[in-house]
């Protein structure tokens, strides 16, 4: 889409975008997971950025990770040894998996970008001390943010920060809604670039774009329909637009997700009301969980079965990162859910780079038609 | 009897008997647990068993029955099963094989028997949760997640207080699952027992320090069994008097635990439970001795946290702190001792496909350890109970190659 040239410039270089936003005076934090608490960065004025690490060509990063960490894992610290990541003031590691917990130590020990913080978030989210230590732990890298950058967040900061943060998010939502309605207003590879410029671009840009775009996706006819099938995408990160493209060619759309790149990052709205921290923590309770984190044992079977009746979807595609340990073994739980309300689904591994069109389009295809 | 089989067996550790007596009986009351109306919990290899030997709960580890299931070379099978059930080969190979061994009841003592509550601590990996998830929907049994928050860098205060709570909340817990009140005067004796345990535990490792090695590493992974499952048990202090007395009187009668001990090795990580025997002999040959390992002494080295007139309280601590769940400089200094402690010439690291939060990082230790005490090391890759995994001509041709390195060295 012509409009949203400003996002595929900023998601296909996000060095030089960002490397432009350190130039204007912005410091920049980096993060790799959604339960980064971006409110509280935003607030002491630095801007986060979220890093998806270098493609291919993996050599600095192999003198620390064995083969068997993930290509997400591998591909950032890549980035952060290359000295691509020049621009960075620090790095913020929210405690997620066993690999992302390694990869903070290596970094710490490895890298000298001024600011770092583990934000040891609690596992599980489903007790009364889990969620007072969210807040407890919150409070404490609210407190390192101040000290190791030398700022002051106020609460008035932080409430201003969560009130543009909480329309960042609904934008993306009705984004999503109106698109999950209509998928032929927008592509796929339009939408996946809107959301991760998001969590790329400057905040303040984005209250004024994001709306725009609302504007006009609304302006447009809707469509008669393709009859294209509809699809829900399961699985942690997805840095490949080229995947919707793919699905779109061989008779599918993705209506809806549950992406630590997509739903997960905007679902949920933070309260206004009351202590700030402690609602960015009960926000953590309530979104829709990380299968690193544990809120009951059927939260995610559960979720995903209801994604795709609340979307009206006709299967579901697993796009799960190799060595990803916490989404496999999710996977085939979820899959006996999904198999028990008779939605099919597949599963595709992959790495940092995706495997050929041709060999995605003919197992895309033979999966749509059985839908 | 051949000269070398006398030779081999006037080495032999005599407690060897005696152990398998006591884990042959530990399995057949947990098996008969339905029967006899005990209670049964599967717990986490780092978990605080403590509370479940108060409350005489059965303590199974699904853990110590992968051990024996690598050991049995039953790892494969169990593991190609779960890969047909959607679990990728990739993960974890002790919680592919239990995940099948529940549903087939495989493995050499034909499954474990069935829980009526799980407790999970993240003290050790991710991995436990998940694969506690997955048993929890199984048997549809209560999930007690005992959640140690990562000290990368230091126990924060906020960790501490969230960590306290839980211990409260075990005893919560436990009081419901077993009907019964928490009995706090048999805690502090259990917790007692707990703490001499481990402290002859440490004992028993530390006669390796002696030249020759009164005892292998591979010793240690047997005898740890104890340790990991009865901790806390009179049984568990007796068996470890009398090993370290045996060891004490092998040192004193010159028993080596390899014929001509002229190397001693660090090894790093979990076994590679289905080749024990095969690397044991592989190291002997080349008269090297494996005296000590980081992976056995996970099970006492916080007890420097352990308080035993107070052992609820310091139990947090000393259960957050464990090896695997602090920050890889840390792991580095606890390395670097254990080289100066033991004496020992090179560094034998298992690069260990099942066990992430292990094995990411190696690298980092591997580079201090040569640049601190300047001893060469090797690295073998492996899933520690998947022996399909396993390259042994790759891994020969290593331990061969980083042999020579040392005896040119030396």
């Amino acid at each position: 889409m012509e409009k949203l040239n400003d996002f595929y410039e900023a998601v296909s270089d996000t060095n030089n975008y960002v490397r432009n936003l350190k130039t204007s005076g912005k410091k920049v934090l980096g993060y790799l997971c959604s339960y980064t608490p971006e409110e509280i960065i935003f607030a002491a004025g630095i801007h986060p950025v979220r890093l998806f690490g270098t493609v291919g060509n993996i050599t600095l990063a192999d003198a620390h990770l064995q083969s068997y960490a993930c290509s997400l894992a591998r591909g950032v610290l890549e980035s952060a040894l290359s000295g691509e990541l020049d621009y960075l003031a620090g790095m913020v590691f929210p405690h997620t998996c066993d690999t992302i917990q390694r990869l903070s130590d290596i970094w710490r020990l490895n890298t000298k970008f001024g600011f770092f913080a583990d934000v040891v978030l609690p596992v599980k989210l489903n007790t009364e001390s889990a969620k007072e230590y969210m807040e407890d732990i919150l409070q404490k890298f609210r407190s390192d943010l101040e000290e190791g950058m030398g700022v002051t967040i106020t609460d008035r900061a932080l409430e201003e920060s969560i009130e543009k943060y909480n329309r960042i998010r609904g934008c993306l939502k009705t984004i999503y809604e109106l698109h999950s309605t209509d998928p032929d207003i927008l592509t796929g590879s339009d939408l996946h670039a809107i959301v991760k410029g998001s969590m790329i671009m400057d905040r303040d840009y984005l209250l004024e774009r994001l709306p725009e775009i609302i504007e006009m996706l609304k302006e447009r006819k809707p469509s008669t329909g393709t009859g294209r099938k509809r699809i829900i995408m399961v699985g942690s990160i997805c840095d490949h637009p080229d995947v919707y493209t793919i699905i779109e060619k061989s008779g599918g759309v993705v209506v809806w997700d549950d992406l630590c790149t997509g739903s997960r990052y905007f679902e949920g709205l933070t309260g206004t009301e009351g202590n700030p921290v402690k609602a960015i923590a009960s926000r953590y309770i309530e979104r829709q969980i990380c299968p690193a984190k544990h809120i009951s044992n059927t939260a995610r079977g559960d979720g995903i079965v209801e994604i795709v009746r609340k979307n009206n979807a006709r299967g579901v595609i697993f796009l799960l990162l190799k060595f990803c340990d916490p989404h496999y073994f999710d996977y085939p739980y979820m899959k006996g859910f999904l198999d028990r309300e008779d939605i099919p689904s597949i599963l595709l591994e992959i790495e940092d780079q995706l495997p050929s069109e041709g060999q995605l389009m003919t197992r895309f295809e033979t999966f749509i038609h059985m839908l | 009897m051949t000269d070398t089989d006398k030779e081999k067996s006037s080495r032999k550790i005599k407690s060897v008997g005696k152990m398998k007596e006591i884990m042959t009986a530990y399995y057949i009351d947990a098996k008969t647990a339905e029967q006899t109306g005990k209670k049964v919990a599967w717990i986490t290899s780092g978990g605080p068993v403590e509370p479940l030997i108060a409350m005489d709960v059965i303590p199974v580890y699904p853990e110590n029955y992968g051990a024996m299931i690598g050991a049995s070379k039953m790892g494969g099978d169990l593991c190609e099963k779960a890969e047909e059930l959607g679990y990728s080969g990739d993960l974890c190979s002790y919680a592919r094989a239990d995940i099948v061994s529940s549903m087939v009841d495989g493995g050499p003592i034909g499954g474990l028997p069935k829980p009526d509550m799980l407790i999970c601590c993240n003290n050790i990996c991710g991995t436990v949760l998940k694969w506690y998830e997955i048993q929890a929907r199984y048997y549809n049994v209560p999930l007690f997640i005992f959640d140690t928050p990562f000290c990368h860098t230091e126990y924060a205060d906020e960790s501490r207080r969230y960590v306290r709570k839980q211990i409260d909340e075990y005893a919560n817990f436990l009081e419901n699952a077993c009907k019964k009140k928490f009995d706090y005067d048999r805690m502090k004796e259990v917790g007692r027992l707990s703490v001499e345990g481990q402290n002859l535990w440490q004992e028993v490792l530390d006669t390796a320090m002696n030249k020759p090695s009164p005892m292998t590493c591979f010793d240690a992974f047997f005898h740890l069994a104890l340790i990991v499952t009865l901790r806390g048990t009179q049984i568990a202090v007796d068996y470890y008097r009398s090993l370290l007395e045996e060891m004490k009187q092998r040192v004193a009668n010159g028993i080596s635990a390899i014929p001509n001990e002229r190397y001693r090795l660090l090894w790093d990580n979990l076994p590679i439970w289905y080749r024990v025997r095969w690397m044991s002999e592989k190291f002997a040959a080349h008269d090297a001795c494996l005296v000590a390992d980081t992976y056995t002494s996970a099970w006492c080295g916080q007890l420097k946290y352990m308080d035993e007139d107070n052992f609820l309280d310091s139990m947090a601590e000393a259960y957050t702190r464990i090896y695997l769940n602090i920050g890889v400089d840390e792991m580095i200094k606890i390395v670097l001792e254990m080289v100066d402690k033991y004496d020992v010439d090179g560094f034998v690291m298992h690069s260990n496909r099942s066990c992430k939060p292990y094995s990411l990082g190696q690298y980092d230790i591997q580079r201090a350890v040569q640049k601190e005490r300047g001893i060469p090391s090797v690295m073998i890759e492996s899933h520690m109970i998947d022996e399909r995994s396993f390259s042994e001509s790759q891994a020969e041709t290593r331990i061969d190659a980083f042999m020579e390195m040392i005896k040119q060295k030396g």
